[in-house]
């Protein structure tokens, strides 16, 4: 009875900790400006689907690709098992589901066989991370928290996945007794192995061992539940929201910004009284250009910030990183989640507003040099597994830089008036645009 | 042109024609002189095939794509208006670009701005003819067995998803087609997009297109086959860095396909 109060506290312990954060990630996203993403359902699932759940984009490289698909499939069809261990802990049963037969035995057979597939998938990325030199995993952004982080989650999958088979490899023993409680039930294709490990013990040490990695693999998952909401490792989750959420455009595409088209085309309109009032808006908010800060940016962009699990995949495949320029598309992502963290740190602790702290994305985070060093080559965009787009990000920085702040490499300032002038962005007069007709 | 004259849409619609297609130049086509060599031989398979075409020439203007790359969208929206203006103004329906981004930028962001069109690259209305009969490559045609390899632009292949055409077009001469070892959706960039084009490159260790020529010369072309007049000035420059330019030459599509059937006369 105790055992089960004790079980049953932490589980609300855990679940508690875990939609506290949740809320305050909720808050942040939702502190970015909106965007509709809400159209076209149908399509939007459909991209879910391919995407998050299918993991296509995943196998583009195919030993972290399918490595990660073992972990993924083990993760979800593992977590089947959760229910049975939260029954089993709240009303004291031992394998509540056994009454399943056959199905129970082949249940049982297929977590074992992808613990044990997860387990090796992890030695894998363990060994790739530190053992290899994979030049996305030694970039400059890697370095403290972020690689320990991925450390961590691989080392504590690895205990988790074996406690989960020492526990079944225990029950094996103790079914094979007969020690009171341990009913005959389920197949065991990978612990069979893992007996020897244990068949030494007394009864009582075959119980301990039972019950010790079975407590150790739920306080495990409760304690990974709250984790992976400050960690990389959040996309687990906002996988799926964040392709349902996916620019559905044509990639080349970038959006027309709205503020802008109203100014044009009340410049463009012969009818349009330039000493007018301006029409009272909806939304009292000056309108900013661009994105200076996190907030700035819209929902989406903040929602991307939070998925991303740092794989580099967009730096490795970004062509001014390449050649050793300074921007890398992970960190713009890593640097907007830090922002955006920070902000919200600083709202809650100001009793819910948020009143600036002197500091910007842009500027105190990212360079303009880094802003400057992108190709829109849509590289990155194409290579996220979990569609973030970082050069979206880039550009409505370059917005803000040149709209607000009116800063831009001189060249660039030469192309800006050319096409201004000249209707070109080299020097020509626009009326020789069509003098090479006559050249033979 | 000696031995056509390109007609300008104002002039058409003054004799009361309408042109079945509008071909949108482009800066680069039509001030660069390396790119108005693939702005002719573009014209020439026009005229060749009897497609009844037309130029804005001087009404033409930027579209705006670099402006909006490099975060002036007031300058992009301006552009574009004044280009929407002329484009339905003349009730343009069909337009084909010789250029990536204004094809990006013509199909993807001018329609919200009040501009829709049906939107063709020239890589696309070239396979097009070729499949409809319009267009063969002659019995003596120069790249028969050449090895070529072709270098997708971003704004094509990424942004529009088009990897197809270019191909099929570049498969009618008869050559022997190579691929990079990244190519199509992992294509590296040449290194001009985002307005790179019209400025120093960032601090770094090396140019973006002295990289992709590494990977054309992995696969020991004749030819690079481009389809964009930008990567056609990164990756000549690349060649000759490489000091290639003697055994690799670099041309577009349409130049590749005018001169295959033989539509330059001899000089």
């Amino acid at each position: 009875m105790i055992a089960q109060l004790i079980f049953a506290a932490c589980v609300v312990a855990g679940a508690t900790l875990f939609a506290r954060r949740i809320r305050f990630i909720r808050k942040n996203i939702l502190m970015g400006q909106r965007v509709d993403r809400f159209d076209r359902p149908i399509d939007r699932w459909k991209v879910m689907a391919r995407v998050a759940l299918g993991q296509g984009k995943m196998v583009a490289r195919p030993v972290a690709g399918i490595m990660h698909i073992l972990i993924y499939v083990g993760f979800v069809v593992i977590n089947i098992e959760l229910l049975e261990i939260l029954i089993d802990g709240l009303f004291g049963t031992h394998r509540a589901f056994a009454g399943l037969g056959g199905l129970y035995d082949f249940l049982i057979a297929t977590f074992e066989v992808l613990a044990a597939l997860v387990l090796l998938a992890c030695v894998v990325f363990f060994v790739r991370r530190n053992g290899m030199a994979i030049a996305r995993f030694r970039s400059q952004e890697m370095g403290g928290w972020p690689t320990l982080d991925a450390n961590l989650i691989l080392v504590a999958e690895v205990f988790l996945m074996f406690a989960f088979l020492s526990m079944n490899a225990a029950d094996v023993i103790a079914q094979g007794r007969g020690i009171d409680h341990y009913i005959v039930a389920g197949s065991f294709p990978v612990s069979q192995f893992l007996v020897p490990l244990y068949e030494g013990l007394t009864d009582a040490g075959v119980v301990a061992v039972e019950r010790g990695m079975w407590w150790f693999h739920i306080l495990g998952i409760l304690s990974f539940l709250v984790y992976v909401t400050y960690s990389k490792h959040f996309h687990i989750l906002l996988a799926f929201p964040n392709t349902y959420y996916s620019d559905l455009t044509q990639q080349g595409a970038m959006d027309n910004m709205a503020a802008v088209k109203k100014e044009v085309d009340l410049m463009m309109d012969p009818n349009a009284d330039p000493y007018a009032a301006p029409a009272p808006e909806a939304d009292a908010v000056p309108a900013k250009f661009g994105a200076k800060d996190a907030t700035d940016l819209s929902w989406k962009q903040l929602m991307e910030a939070y998925t991303c699990t740092e794989c580099g995949r967009c730096t490795s495949e970004c062509p001014a990183n390449q050649t050793g320029k300074l921007l890398s598309p992970r960190k713009i992502m890593m640097d907007l989640r830090d922002r955006i963290e920070e902000i919200g740190k600083q709202r809650d602790a100001s009793g819910g507003t948020w009143n600036g702290d002197g500091k910007a994305l842009l500027g105190s985070y990212i360079s303009e040099e880094e802003l400057w060093a992108c190709t829109s080559c849509q590289a990155c965009v194409q290579a996220c597994p979990v569609n973030i787009s970082p050069m979206g990000i880039v550009l409505d920085m370059r917005r803000s830089l040149i709209m607000e702040d009116s800063k831009s490499p001189e060249s660039i300032t030469s192309m800006f008036n050319n096409i201004e002038n000249n209707g070109a962005p080299w020097a020509f007069p626009a009326a020789s645009r069509g003098d090479w007709i006559q050249e033979s | 042109m000696s031995t056509f004259q390109v007609p300008t849409l104002a002039d058409m619609i003054a004799q009361g024609k309408a042109p079945e297609v509008l071909f949108w130049v482009g800066c680069a086509g039509s001030f660069d002189d390396r790119a108005k060599r693939i702005t002719k031989a573009i014209a020439r398979i026009l005229h060749h095939c009897e497609v009844p075409f037309a130029v804005l020439g001087a009404e033409e203007s930027c579209t705006g794509d670099p402006a909006k790359r490099a975060g002036n969208e007031f300058l992009f929206q301006m552009q574009a208006a004044q280009n929407i203006a002329v484009l339905n103004g003349y009730e343009v329906q069909r337009i084909v670009t010789g250029c990536p981004h204004c094809f990006n930028v013509i199909k993807n962001e001018y329609p919200e701005l009040g501009g829709t069109y049906e939107v063709m690259h020239h890589t696309q209305f070239i396979r097009d003819l070729i499949g409809q009969g319009r267009l063969k490559v002659a019995d003596g045609n120069p790249f028969k067995g050449r090895r070529i390899t072709f270098h997708d632009p971003c704004y094509l292949g990424r942004g529009n998803g088009e990897y197809a055409a270019p191909r099929d077009v570049l498969s009618s001469l008869d050559a022997e087609l190579v691929e990079m070892k990244r190519c199509k959706q992992n294509g590296l960039c040449c290194g001009a997009g985002g307005a790179q084009m019209f400025k120093e490159a960032e601090k770094g260790n090396r140019e973006v297109n002295h990289k992709r020529t590494d990977d054309v010369l992995q696969v020991k072309p004749n030819v690079v086959a481009t389809g964009c007049p930008f990567c056609n000035t990164m990756m000549t420059d690349g060649v000759k860095h490489a000091e290639q330019e003697g055994q690799i030459d670099v041309k577009d599509i349409a130049e590749l396909i005018a001169e295959a059937a033989d539509l330059f006369p001899s000089n």
